[in-house]
């Protein structure tokens, strides 16, 4: 029990996907504008990796691994991917049209995103378990979310803020996200 | 139509580079580029990527229904990557090492796709092939750029030379990840004024871009 919490706050807060590993830099870069966009965003990354990274165990585990086709992962993880998207935006909208409504933008933009292909390759390199790897999707997801939002205050606040016109926009993004890193380094080592 | 087919290659380089100015791309740009022989390898391997899929792409543009042609191109570029990845293990091995997962992450970089999507599957196999060619060098050349700073200035060394006295203490943030950010920040926006600066002198001197 001890192991998944501490692989789930690992995820979370030690190697944040977006601060210490630089993937998802697209979305974070693109989406964290406002506050409520990128909680959004946020959330449904968290739903939509938890999801895919169980199926795509399954199909490495029972499919890739006995035909020995294990050379093919990144293709078949990809197509998984941006199926299972599809699919889950069919779902969605059937069914749940308030959360289609929240969410049916950001699906799409995340069929096909570093974060989402590049957690279940993570998690199959590392030969996590299968309740390893639901548990790292999720404090991952989670860890998206939590830099997704910190980044949107942030980015809130510059707005009023007077800014040297070169570095408006995306250049001081940047370096608000080199800060926010540099504090993330700080839980570096807490757990292993 | 010369200086056409130069100009398709020539605006990859700089006015449309896609790290600096498309701000596409980004996660290779930080990941790999702590060291500069790494940087090097993955601007080879996503401009080799990106010539291949757009000249596949231009060539299959008019048998493809226009319904699925993003699963067409993303299964043309998995395949190329994937093949680009076992030549890399077999001759490289412990470059593929360095570069891990971010050597597959090369499937989903936004550059290649949006390069299929909106050049590619719009023109013929030529011009397509040199828009891939150029925007890779833009990105191989900015991935250097990048990677010689941190390198230089974070270890001291460029591609496993010591450059720098002995007396140098290098401070470990340009390596690690918070240094990577605001580098690219105060690079970002150094282009940003580059090509401010070109547009306005050529305004001074009465031409038009």
């Amino acid at each position: 029990m001890m192991d998944y919490f501490l692989l789930f706050m690992g995820a979370v807060i030690v190697n944040n996907f977006v601060l210490t590993r630089f993937l998802g830099l697209c979305i974070f870069f693109g989406v964290s504008q406002n506050l409520s966009a990128s909680a959004g965003m946020g959330m449904a990354v968290t739903a939509v990796m938890t999801l895919s990274s169980a199926f795509a165990w399954l199909v490495y585990e029972f499919v890739l691994v006995p035909f020995d086709v294990t050379f093919l992962t990144t293709i078949t993880f990809v197509l998984l991917i941006a199926s299972f998207v599809q699919l889950l935006e069919m779902v969605v909208k059937k069914y749940t049209p308030n959360l289609h409504k929240m969410w049916g933008i950001y699906l799409m933009l995340i069929a096909t995103n570093c974060v989402v292909l590049g957690l279940p390759l993570i998690n199959v390199e590392s030969g996590f378990s299968f309740g390893k790897s639901i548990v790292h999707a999720f404090g991952s997801g989670i860890g998206f979310a939590l830099a997704m939002v910190l980044m949107a205050s942030c980015r809130e606040k510059l707005r009023l803020a007077d800014v040297p016109k070169s570095l408006e926009g995306l250049g001081v993004a940047f370096i608000v996200a080199g800060c926010l890193a540099l504090s993330f380094f700080g839980f570096s080592g807490m757990i292993k | 139509m010369k200086q056409g087919l130069w100009g398709v290659f020539s605006k990859g380089l700089v006015l449309e580079n896609p790290i600096f100015v498309l701000a596409l791309s980004l996660c290779p740009a930080l990941a790999v580029t702590s060291s500069v022989i790494n940087a090097m390898t993955m601007g080879l391997v996503v401009t080799f990527v990106m010539t291949m899929n757009n000249w596949i792409v231009s060539i299959v543009r008019n048998w493809v229904n226009p319904n699925v042609r993003v699963p067409v191109y993303i299964t043309s570029i998995a395949t190329i990557v994937t093949v680009s990845e076992l030549l890399l293990q077999a001759f490289a091995p412990l470059l593929y090492k360095d570069l891990g997962v971010y050597l597959s992450l090369v499937v989903v970089f936004a550059i290649i796709l949006s390069r299929a999507e909106g050049f590619a599957s719009k023109n013929t196999p030529l011009p397509s092939i040199l828009d891939g060619f150029g925007m890779g060098c833009g990105f191989f050349l900015a991935m250097t750029i990048i990677a010689s700073i941190r390198e230089v200035i974070g270890n001291g060394t460029f591609l496993g030379f010591v450059v720098m006295p002995s007396s140098y203490s290098p401070p470990l943030i340009m390596i690690l990840a918070p240094g990577a950010f605001i580098l690219i920040g105060y690079l970002v926006s150094g282009c940003k004024m580059l090509i401010k600066h070109v547009e306005n002198s050529k305004a001074a001197r009465g031409e038009t871009l």
